[in-house]
């Protein structure tokens, strides 16, 4: 028999444990917390075992990596979460929490991952997954590089990996491509034949690394590059930068920083997200915040988190 | 000195072309492979650096394309 107190389902709760109401009587939709997107064999096989015997014809992979369950009837509430099993799959969260944080791949198998982000979603997830904001939802995303598949800026915290390069100049062959492949022109081939970087045009995207058939090209420094206030729906906004090179062990502590900071500064303001607070307190403050905890990875000075038009042309 | 053309070969059938003929080839020789401009030479020299062979250069020729000089390294 299971452990009641674990698998009892409270109905006041629901929209806390990730069960959605749907449009059919009696039915649910059951969000489920896959960090990361990282799904094990074993556990996509008993989460189709518990579809095929609770749900509905499908399930539907969200656009934050969940895999939902369709069409639960909620008097299998239990026995769902019982089958699922609490130690290999948990259910996600909504309302006004900290959500399962979104990953790419990072830098486990593609080449272009610069940090690993699937166990920052995992660290955070541990720690932070569900927390009680006060306020709305509180989303976070890791993208390995600047690519950003997940686009991180649109997340209430976002995490981009980045490193800043160094070069050695015995082992460069002078073949040029970094310089070629360098999009923002940071890089260029100097007079002696040999590349000569400029920092403020660099993007610390690594292609240069990359691309450098020697090693000449190295990693110097390796973190995120952290863009805060971002968020979809209604009225969308895009965060702005608020750290560099923080380093992958201290994603924890600053997302947790920033919660505190929103938190209090939201209060009495009603259903109100992150990046609408940064607005009304001025980018300033959160960043002064910050700087308290994280002196040598904030940013000097940053803009609020920008409005993203997208109703302009009706 | 044996010449790989790779020319017009896109990624990644390039690389495991280049691969493939250095497989024939005797450790410490060298050889120039051809590859285009683009992803191929982005991509092929760093890839076959990782597969123990040691760049010797790489040039950019008039036409547009890339001379890829290695010496074969067995693994």
């Amino acid at each position: 028999m299971s452990n009641e107190k674990q698998s009892k389902v409270d109905l006041n709760n629901l929209k806390a444990g990730g069960f959605i109401k749907e449009r059919g009587k009696d039915l649910f939709t059951v969000r489920l917390r896959v960090p990361g997107g990282r799904m094990s064999i074993p556990r996509l096989k008993r989460i189709a075992e518990v579809a095929e015997k609770f749900g509905g014809e499908f399930v539907h992979l969200s656009v934050r990596q969940s895999i939902e369950l369709i069409n639960i009837n909620f008097k299998d509430f239990d026995a769902v979460v019982e089958e699922l099993g609490e130690a290999t799959q948990k259910v996600a969260s909504c309302g006004a929490r900290v959500r399962v944080p979104v990953a790419c791949g990072g830098c486990e198998y593609n080449p272009n991952g610069l940090v690993d982000t699937q166990k920052s979603a995992l660290e955070v997830d541990e720690k932070l997954f569900g927390t009680a904001t006060g306020h709305h939802k509180f989303k976070v995303a890791f993208a390995g590089c600047p690519f950003d598949c997940p686009k991180s800026a649109t997340n209430d915290v976002g995490f981009q990996g980045a490193i800043y390069p160094e070069l050695d100049r015995d082992a460069c062959i002078s073949c040029g491509l970094c310089a070629k492949s360098c999009v923002p022109k940071a890089i260029v081939m100097g007079e002696d034949n040999k590349p000569v970087l400029s920092d403020d045009p660099c993007i610390w995207c690594g292609d240069c690394v990359k691309v450098c058939p020697t090693g000449a090209w190295s990693e110097a420094r390796r973190g995120y590059t952290v863009r805060i206030g971002g968020k979809w729906g209604r009225n969308p906004l895009v965060g702005t930068l608020f750290a560099t090179f923080l380093p992958e062990n201290r994603a924890v502590d600053f997302i947790a920083s920033v919660l505190g900071w929103y938190r209090q500064k939201a209060e009495g303001l009603g259903r109100i997200r992150l990046g609408d607070t940064i607005i009304k307190e001025g980018p300033q403050a959160l960043l002064d915040h910050l700087r308290a905890q994280f002196p040598e990875y904030t940013v000097d000075a940053t803009i609020a988190p920008q409005v993203i038009a997208t109703q302009v042309g009706k | 000195m044996q010449v790989i053309d790779l020319r017009g070969v896109s990624c990644p059938t390039n690389f495991v072309k280049a691969k493939l003929a250095l497989e024939e080839i005797e450790t410490g020789e060298t050889a120039r492979i051809l590859l285009d401009d683009g992803e191929p030479v982005k991509n092929v020299p760093r890839s076959l650096k990782a597969e123990g062979h040691k760049l010797l250069g790489l040039k950019q020729a008039d036409e547009g394309h890339y001379a890829l000089d290695l010496e074969k390294v067995e693994e």
